[in-house]
């Protein structure tokens, strides 16, 4: 990604492509994300925000149980559940959050697919005054009520989004449509490392801060880089976080685990890169491999995990795939609700349905390689966020005794 | 004859002339056939007619579902093409199309203007395509001499619009107001001193849409802009009262 042919691409991939009324907002945003990055001050108040408000830096856990269970590699967890609201979107959001105070802007809105990003944004916009919108898809309201409700508990709007297929790509589209309107006095919090330039630099710069401190902790606990770190891929924040320190270490394998769905052959999946279902395509602003027909209309995607169902994937990703620097692979729903037990059972821990696509590659490579060498997972984030989709998939009969029961309750009392 | 020259012989005889917008396959060709006949029978100068796109991003609500409805109908960009060249055969009035840049990048732009050429396609309008990210898209559109139309807004500076009218031909397409399409905004001050910048960038003719409904809307722009732009309220009208109901409507705003 040093390698820039033309201002905001990553060799074939990313771009500008916005409607003309954002132009001069984009200007400025640039020149307020160019002063920030070469101001080390900023980094600092950055690092320090991330310290005192979040859970920075977060831990590199040992699984000595799932290492054992596995007989290979180390498995070392990248801690992003700890953060404040339970994921890795606190980091992007946060800086974010700095880069509006600057700009002085009064409103900010985001989208939101699993919610945690919306829940992040209406952390940050509690936190430093700012009135806050979040669109969201309606079909991912309904799989993600929790963080609805904690979303409108901050004092944000949530605005459920009812065109196309109801999710991720259709709540950016209508978070665009409201930058348009509302341009001066409103910033876009961008949750993942997608849309125009500098949205994808600038997302994976904010992220940026997990590897830097992996690589720190890896070498203090293992002693020497890990051989390999597995990263689950949605739009790419969390893995372009997590592997942007290591890319110039050519001994360390990347690798980006997609949303496998029901599986590649059923069509139904979010699998642009480790494929053959994606290409090249211009669409929410940026260019990159994405999931569309013949005519290049975008298809609907599926995942267990709302927050890697989404049709297209970083720039950043698409560039370092192409050039092999990143290899990716995918996992199915079944496989990753099977690692989500296994890591709950042998650790305690537990990754958001999202993070688990990351653990069944991981689990998959590491009895292939020597038990002195580490690899790492990133937990993008926590798991209790999905616990009605999660007790829905493991079909478990006593959470649904207690639905019924408290739903029972409720409709009493109506 | 290239566009530009085929509005200013029209603007000879009148004193604004009406462009109006369809989606193509919404709520079928048939309909959009009917729609288009009124049209030119009533006086419309200029049509763009969109090609759906699946993420109509600059789009208000009123045309987001049309492009949804259009695509689920089962409307594929050969169809659109096809409907394009029977149109152009059938009635003398410019026509062009309107569609995000997936559809041409996707098609292959070379391909797509050859193909666009042999419809009788005048110009482009490619909300989401800045000249900054149009580099091949403007030379093929001066080697296909097919007019690349660009898009002033609100909050372009007047140096942005001297860049912009540097890249543009045919005509400006002015929007009036910062939001999506569709949206009834109030003429005023702040709208006319915004064309006289405009007009101080450019001396290609200028277009402007605002959510226009009627014959005021028109006549408030008689002087100040060349073409008043009808986008989502065609849509709206076929919707409640059938095709049928355009021919009158149109007739009416001059």
């Amino acid at each position: 990604m040093d390698t820039k042919d033309k201002q905001g691409f990553f060799g074939n991939w990313g771009g500008a492509y916005i409607p003309e009324v954002l132009h001069q907002t984009f200007l400025e945003l640039n020149a307020e994300f160019i002063k920030c990055k070469n101001d080390p001050a900023f980094w600092q108040e950055y690092v320090e925000l991330m310290s005192t408000y979040s859970c920075r830096p977060t831990p590199l856990t040992h699984a000595a149980n799932l290492s054992k269970h596995f007989g290979g590699a180390q498995i070392y967890i990248k801690r992003e559940d700890l953060n404040h609201t339970g994921a890795h979107k606190a980091n992007n959001v946060m800086g974010q959050g700095l880069l509006v105070k600057r700009m002085g802007k009064k409103r900010v809105i985001a989208e939101t697919g699993a919610g945690q990003h919306g829940v992040a944004t209406a952390t940050m916009a509690a936190k430093f005054g700012l009135e806050c919108t979040i669109y969201m898809g309606e079909e991912d309201v309904r799989r993600q009520r929790p963080n609805v409700f904690w979303m409108e508990k901050m004092g944000a709007i949530v605005i459920p989004v009812t065109d196309g297929s109801r999710t991720l790509k259709d709540a950016i589209n209508e978070a665009f449509r409201d930058w348009v309107t509302n341009v001066d006095e409103t910033h876009y919090v961008l949750g993942t490392a997608c849309g125009p330039h500098p949205f994808p630099e600038m997302v994976a710069w904010f992220q940026s801060i997990i590897g830097l401190e992996a690589g720190e902790q890896i070498m203090k606990q293992h002693g020497r880089m890990p051989a390999r770190i597995f990263a689950c891929v949605g739009g790419g924040s969390n893995a372009m976080g997590i592997f942007k320190r290591f890319i110039p270490e050519s001994n360390v394998e990347l690798v980006g685990v997609e949303a496998g769905g029901h599986g590649i052959e059923t069509g139904a999946h979010a699998v642009r890169l480790s494929g053959t279902d994606g290409s090249p395509g211009v669409a929410q602003g940026y260019k990159t491999m994405f999931l569309q027909d013949s005519d290049g209309q975008m298809k609907t995607t599926h995942s267990v995990a709302a927050g890697l169902d989404y049709v297209g994937v970083s720039p950043i990703l698409s560039d370092l795939w192409e050039k092999g620097r990143v290899r990716f692979e995918s996992a199915t729903d079944t496989e990753v609700m099977a690692a989500l037990d296994l890591t709950m059972k042998k650790e305690g821990l537990i990754p958001a349905l999202e993070s688990s696509h990351a653990f069944v590659q991981a689990f998959k490579e590491a009895p292939q390689l020597s038990p002195d060498d580490a690899i790492i997972i990133n937990m993008s984030g926590r798991g209790d966020k999905d616990i009605f989709t999660i007790a829905h998939a493991f079909n478990d009969p006593s959470w649904k005794d207690f639905i019924i029961k408290r739903g029972l309750e409720y409709s009493q009392d109506k | 004859m290239q566009l530009e020259q085929q509005l200013r012989d029209r603007l000879k005889k009148k004193d604004i002339l009406l462009m109006t917008h369809i989606v193509l396959g919404y709520p079928s060709f048939d309909v959009n056939r009917e729609v288009i006949r009124q049209m030119v029978e009533n006086g419309v100068d200029c049509i763009e007619m969109q090609i759906p796109f699946s993420e109509p991003m600059a789009d208000g609500p009123v045309i987001v579902r049309a492009n949804q409805d259009a695509i689920k109908n089962g409307t594929r960009v050969a169809d659109c093409l096809a409907f394009a060249a029977e149109m152009t055969a059938s009635h003398d009035i410019p026509f062009l199309f309107m569609t995000y840049y997936n559809i041409i990048f996707k098609y292959g732009e070379k391909p797509f203007f050859e193909k666009a050429r042999e419809c009788g396609i005048k110009g482009f309008i490619v909300p989401d395509l800045p000249p900054e990210e149009g580099e091949s898209f403007l030379q093929l559109a001066a080697e296909y001499e097919i007019a690349p139309i660009l898009i002033f807004a609100p909050t372009s500076t007047d140096e942005r619009m001297r860049v912009l009218a540097s890249h543009g031909r045919g005509f400006i397409y002015c929007v009036a107001r910062r939001g999506v399409t569709g949206t009834k905004s109030v003429i005023g001050q702040d709208v006319f001193d915004y064309l006289q910048r405009c007009r101080e960038a450019t001396r290609m003719p200028l277009a402007v849409g605002f959510g226009i409904q009627d014959r005021d809307d028109v006549s408030a722009l008689i002087g100040r802009a060349d073409m008043a732009v009808i986008g989502s309220q065609t849509i709206l009208l076929v919707d409640e009262n059938g095709a049928g109901a355009v021919g009158p409507f149109i007739a009416g705003l001059r």
